[in-house]
């Protein structure tokens, strides 16, 4: 807010406000349009009594309550407190109204609350509020930001006090050109995007000034591109290893059983439900677990997706070994029936699946923004990963599966059950995963299955290494083409190109080499 | 021998007497009731959000015969599922009119299944309420339109964002689709007839259900950084949403900073997401559940003790078969009968209450009038009503900021009896 303009809606308010709000900060939030709470926080933050930050972070919180005669009162836990004085009240509950808010008003309150807070004790509300100054780029805050520079401790903390003088010196009519130089420099020298909307934003500046601010602007840019590259890599990897997590059971059924399951989409989608239900119970009966439920779900994903998998085996797939097309249209249909009795159970709209708040959130690393759901995906990709491979390097059961998937006859009269190694490698934990980016509704298996299906069949079928290496490239592929290519027309030439490949390669990648008959 | 030939005898005599006691059952029953054709996906994608309509309709249907049906009959619901497979959509149209003898048929939700069914409505001569808000530039004899068309739900939200907003750039993210890509057309060209320049306008398509949104979240982040208010207008629909908001929430885009203006998002599609990171994100509806007064309080008590669920919430699409079931009764009970034709005939005019606290009326081009509300995200994930047009909204389901369908009007009384008229050639028959 420039300061002319912050006068001007100050002169205003004063004149459409009634005489008494002179003396009373308090007042305008009472009022009725957005517009009068909007500069009613504006009066307040420019006032500052001492319930002043309390008062506005009810608002935000939706806690501010207004009573008639413009009474104010912020709701907390056990009962109501005076906004004006912080005391104990006691109105009267049924003439209270919330004090509306939208973006203008959240806006002014954001702005307000960074001016108010400067001088937090707290070096994390410190931090929020420098931050917040930063983005309103208000001239007015100019004296209380070199204060608060001069009084900060933390280095971290005071660059960004220091940057948020500089937004506040670009925007204030009444500051030098060598400051406004420095200002520009000091922006340039954050180089994230926020300080490019700043730098490409100003407007009444001195021609040195807007010289400088161009420069900067390009050479952010440059930094931007950069990192551009580095955030698609990543952008990659993360979609890579949801596509992993979700090929990497029908790898193993594919590699093993030689059966195309098409309900393995499905084995996604219940663990996802799973995860809902674990966290349905825990919100009810013990909330204090919560943020480990995705810990507590994903073995109980494992043991449900592994039990329908051995229903199905047991019931349905030994009937149909060696006739693919079969096992194909009854897995399909299989994969109908169970995406209904889903709907049926559950309902068919989307259910909640919360994130943790060691989840939710993202990171600034450099020029690039790192969603910590994203990162705990990828991490926990290649856990389960590092997990499958053990499983089949050192365990008997492994064994036996490395077996049956090279040559499955040879196995069987070497003594191996097969029908048993095939049942237990049906269900992996996926979908505990998937919950936490998708929406866990009876279709979220669909959008995975054909792309698990290009990933096996583009790594080799059979071939865990030929999986992963897949499914990291055909991320990192697609998320390079999405902004040439757009989204959609991306995914094609995705799979355009992986025809092109498959016919060049029939059997992936990596194709077991040696002695592996086609049954 | 003999004794088969007994046993056949009395088989076959069974059989007659249970086909007699079935057809005497039907013709007593046809007689006293009046079918009412739903057809909603119950399965399939589209099984979120058409499952609802299906319930509303049976909750409506059930809560007339309480008052006393139609005409002295009671209704009956006939309810099939077209299983968000669109030629099914046709076929199971077919049967309802034709096989079942419906009155009048409520269903549809995405336009590609209304296209479907328009060919087969139009054949057998019935009625389709149809209630969700589409692309515009269409209107057919045998449809009655619920839902808001693009100016009655798309531009009023553009205007308000630039009013209020102060926005100058404008992102508009949709599925890959015709309802987005016709919206979106209409959009930039609206947008650009207020001086938007080229540069200021970003297009983005997605495929239905994407879930990746890490780089168009970016790059959307990235376009808001070119120093002007940045906006997005999202007809993302259906399931890829709850990704993209919570691509939105985690990337840290508040709406404070670019707010997401959505055209399909609602209550119900809100209920699968936290809302607290989506505060401030806006929706343009013609209803929401948050409006206050005493009509909408009783439908949403009635709605829950119906589904037996106090947290089930209301939205826009059921609230487009509130007023469309209304406008029906009344346009039977005028007309005296349901014949298809004389009910057509007797839409035009009709007006009942909506349920924002105003009155709703069928015009001549088979569209209702709508007031228009934005609404933004609350914790709970309901809506706080931020801006709404002083009165209703008549629809124009022909743009006029689309070349060659601004010269269409459609009106549907006589002597007209028209819905792509084109007054530059004085025909009717559409854009030449």
């Amino acid at each position: 807010m420039r300061p002319l303009l912050r006068l001007l809606t100050l002169l205003a308010a004063l004149l459409a406000a009634p005489a008494w709000a002179q003396d009373d900060p308090f007042a305008g939030l009472a009022g009725s349009s957005f517009d009068d709470i909007r500069r009613g926080i504006e009066t307040l933050a420019t006032a500052a009594p001492p319930q002043a930050a309390a008062t506005i972070t009810a608002l935000q919180q939706g806690a501010l309550l207004a009573g008639p005669d413009a009474a104010l009162y912020i709701k907390t836990q056990t009962g109501f407190l005076d906004a004006r004085t912080g005391q104990p009240a006691t109105p009267d509950v049924d003439a209270l109204k919330s004090v509306r808010v939208n973006n203008s008003v959240r806006r002014a309150a954001e702005a307000a609350m960074g001016g108010l807070t400067l001088f937090a004790p707290d070096p994390t509300i410190r931090r929020s509020a420098a931050e917040a100054v930063l983005k309103s780029r208000d001239a007015a805050a100019l004296p209380a930001l070199a204060r608060a520079i001069a009084a900060e401790q933390d280095p971290a903390i005071r660059t960004i006090m220091q940057q948020a003088r500089a937004a506040a010196t670009l925007a204030s009519p009444d500051t030098s050109e060598p400051d406004r130089l420095a200002a520009v420099e000091t922006l340039r020298a954050r180089g994230d995007i926020e300080s490019r909307a700043m730098l490409a934003s100003l407007t009444n500046q001195s021609p040195a000034v807007i010289a400088a601010a161009a420069t900067a602007v390009t050479a952010i840019d440059r930094m931007l591109q950069l990192w551009g590259l580095v955030q698609g890599i990543f952008y990659g990897l993360s979609l890579g290893s949801v596509l992993l997590l979700a090929a990497a059971g029908l790898a193993i059924t594919f590699g093993v059983m030689g059966v195309i399951n098409m309900a393995h989409g499905e084995m996604v989608m219940l663990g996802a439900y799973t995860t809902f239900v674990v966290q349905e119970v825990i919100r009810a009966h013990a909330p204090f677990l919560f943020e480990a439920s995705l810990f507590i779900a994903v073995p109980l994903a494992f043991l449900v997706a592994g039990i329908v998998g051995i229903v199905i085996e047991r019931g349905m797939l030994r009937f149909l070994y060696g006739r693919p097309l079969e096992t194909l249209l009854a897995t399909w249909g299989l994969s109908l029936v169970m995406q209904q009795t889903v709907r049926s159970i559950f309902g068919a709209s989307n259910r909640e699946v919360g994130t943790p708040a060691w989840m939710s959130g993202a990171t600034q690393w450099g020029g690039i923004t790192i969603t910590y759901n994203r990162l705990v995906i990828i991490v926990f990709a290649f856990l389960v990963l590092a997990a499958l491979m053990a499983a089949l390097r050192y365990t008997a059961l492994g064994l036996r599966m490395r077996a049956v998937t090279q040559n499955r006859r040879m196995a069987a009269a070497m003594g191996i059950r097969t029908p048993w190694v095939d049942a237990l490698t049906f269900g992996l934990g996926s979908g505990v995963a998937l919950s936490q980016i998708d929406n866990v509704s009876p279709n979220l298996g669909q959008g995975y299955i054909i792309d698990s299906f290009m990933v096996v069949v583009f790594g080799g079928v059979g071939n865990l290494w030929g999986t992963v290496v897949s499914a990291l490239t055909l991320g990192i592929v697609n998320k390079f083409l999405e902004p040439l290519a757009g989204a959609v027309l991306g995914k094609i030439t995705v799979l355009v190109l992986l025809i092109l490949f498959i016919q060049r390669k029939p059997r992936g990648m990596f194709p077991i080499k040696g002695r592996a008959v086609e049954a | 021998m003999a004794s088969v030939r007994k046993w056949l005898r009395g088989a076959g005599l069974a059989a007659a007497a249970v086909a007699a006691t079935l057809t005497g059952a039907h013709n007593a029953q046809a007689q006293a009731t009046i079918k009412v054709g739903i057809l909603h996906s119950l399965s399939g994608t589209m099984a979120i959000s058409e499952t609802t309509l299906k319930d509303v309709m049976l909750m409506l249907i059930e809560e007339q015969n309480k008052k006393g049906g139609v005409l002295g009959k009671k209704l009956e619901a006939v309810v099939v599922d077209p299983a968000s497979n669109w030629p099914l959509f046709a076929e199971k149209a077919r049967q309802l009119i034709a096989v079942d003898k419906v009155a009048v048929v409520f269903g549809c939700w995405t336009s590609v299944s209304r296209k479907s069914v328009l060919p087969v409505f139009e054949e057998l001569n019935s009625i389709l309420f149809y209630p969700v808000q589409y692309e515009g530039e269409e209107s057919q004899k045998n449809v009655f339109y619920t839902g808001a068309a693009p100016n009655q739900q798309a531009i009023p939200a553009v205007d308000y964002l630039e009013k209020e907003e102060k926005v100058q750039r404008w992102v508009l993210a949709g599925t890959d689709y015709v309802y987005p890509r016709t919206t979106n057309k209409i959009l930039e060209a609206y947008l650009k007839s207020k001086g938007v320049k080229d540069e200021d306008i970003m297009i983005n398509y997605t495929p239905f259900g994407h879930s990746d949104w890490q780089n168009i979240v970016a790059s959307i982040k990235k376009f808001g950084t070119a120093g002007k208010k940045t906006a997005v207008v999202s007809t993302i629909n259906g399931d890829a949403n709850v990704p993209f908001y919570k691509e939105l929430g985690n990337q840290g885009i508040k709406a404070t900073d670019i707010p997401v203006v959505a055209f399909s998002v609602g209550e119900e599609e809100l209920a699968g997401i936290d809302t607290k990171p989506l505060l401030g994100h806006l929706a343009a509806w013609n209803y929401f559940q948050s409006v206050e007064n005493p009509d909408n309080k009783a439908f949403i008590a009635k709605w829950q003790a119906f589904t037996k669920n106090p947290k089930r919430v209301t939205n826009d699409p059921m609230e487009a078969h509130v007023i469309g079931f209304a406008m029906w009764i009344k346009a039977v009970e005028k007309a005296g009968t349901t014949d298809p034709s004389k009910v057509i005939d007797a839409m035009i005019g009709i007006s009942v209450p909506n349920l924002t606290g105003g009155y709703s009326a069928m015009m001549p081009n088979h569209h209702i009038t709508k007031p228009v509300l934005i609404g933004e995200v609350k914790g709970d994930g309901q809506f706080n009503v931020v801006w709404q047009t002083q009165g209703t909204v008549v629809a124009n389901e022909w743009s006029p900021y689309l070349e060659g369908s601004r010269d269409l009007i459609a009106d549907w009384r006589a002597p007209l009896m028209c819905g792509n008229f084109n007054v530059k050639t004085g025909k009717c028959g559409g854009k030449m």
